[in-house]
């Protein structure tokens, strides 16, 4: 089995597809916030290779021509950006203010419960980066000594739970505006939360992919400020 | 045609970011360059919107599906991570919502402040 997926170009791809599907079938036959598509295609995926004991490294073998097109994809979220320059303008103090809250309440919370579970230095700066788009955080990670994999892991992790959470927790905390929806989903759960963003609508999406990039540049400076910190 | 010509553009315009990032010593990845110096292009109307936005949608539209090879990955890490796992698992919820919630409510405040009588 092994060797007929690692001599397939598609096998990967087409399987990722179908979770997807199975994903979205799903989500529409029983409207619930669980039912994500993309978490239902991760397990589905997972599973699957599990189950016929297919090695990652043969299933990412074709599957890595979606990672591929994340790039030029996240290039991509200028366009929206770019349509709703003028919403930014008029609200561009408001954007901001979100934005660096955000900031400054994922480094302040992951240190004070890094206290609270007496992590070690190399696992606080591991996680400090988790709210922020993954190439950045790797590099900050890697920049302050933390474990580099770890922080993979989390910052999906953080994606993957932001997309799934997002409109419970913006129809939960009342928060109302367009503008706002997509700050919080940008500042929290960077592009994989854009992705749900963008499914919201216009607005949400041109916010979200304007927090991911000045979340993941300020955060490049808080990070080594509060790395001094434990 | 008029696909992959877009897609072209796109293409050129990332490669363009990887440039940046090969020279400028940052930790910023090439997709943030390219955003960037998409939108500046957008905007300084070097690249006209039509060029680049059919392909553009179709790219963001199937965003999601491009995350699903790294959240297969966490299979790899799990080793490492089943360490930690407690913690990691307590600060990613909790964090994830607090920053959530914190930069949604203080941007919908700073809407609200500027318009008063809506």
């Amino acid at each position: 089995m092994n060797n007929l997926i690692l001599n397939s170009s598609t096998v990967g791809v087409v399987i990722s597809i179908l979770g997807y599907e199975i994903g979205l079938f799903l989500k529409s036959k029983y409207k619930n916030a669980l039912l994500n598509p993309l978490l239902i295609s991760i397990a589905f995926v997972m599973i699957f290779i599990l189950i016929f004991h297919i090695d990652y490294d043969s299933y990412n073998e074709s599957a890595k021509y979606l990672s591929y097109l994340l790039t030029p994809a996240t290039v991509c979220l200028a366009i929206p950006l770019y349509q709703q320059l003028e919403l930014l303008k008029q609200n561009f103090l408001a954007v901001f203010a979100g934005i660096i809250a955000g900031v400054l309440t994922s480094l302040g919370s992951v240190f004070i419960l890094s206290m609270i579970f007496q992590l070690s230095h190399e696992e606080y700066v591991t996680l400090l980066p988790k709210s922020i788009t993954t190439a950045i955080g790797m590099g900050i990670s890697e920049e302050l000594g933390g474990i580099v994999n770890i922080t993979v892991a989390v910052i999906i992790i953080t994606g993957v739970l932001g997309n799934v959470m997002a409109e419970s927790i913006c129809k939960l905390f009342k928060i109302k505006t367009a503008i706002a929806k997509g700050v919080a989903i940008g500042s929290s759960a960077h592009a994989v939360g854009t992705a749900k963003a963008m499914e919201m609508g216009e607005i949400e999406g041109a916010m979200s992919s304007l927090a991911i990039v000045v979340s993941g540049l300020c955060t490049t400076i808080g990070a080594s400020v509060f790395a001094n910190l434990r | 045609m008029k696909y992959l010509r877009q897609f072209g553009i796109i293409l050129a315009v990332t490669c363009i970011g990887e440039l940046f990032k090969y020279f400028i010593e940052l930790p910023i990845p090439s997709s943030i360059y390219g955003l960037v110096l998409m939108l500046t292009l957008l905007k300084t109307g070097l690249i006209k919107v039509e060029r680049v936005k059919d392909t553009g949608v179709f790219l963001i539209d199937i965003m999601p599906l491009m995350f699903i090879p790294a959240g297969v990955g966490l299979l790899l890490s799990w080793k490492q991570l089943k360490n930690m796992l407690l913690p990691v698992c307590v600060i990613t919820i909790i964090t994830t919502i607090l920053v959530m919630i914190v930069s949604g409510k203080v941007t919908d405040y700073m809407i609200k402040r500027r318009k008063p009588n809506e």
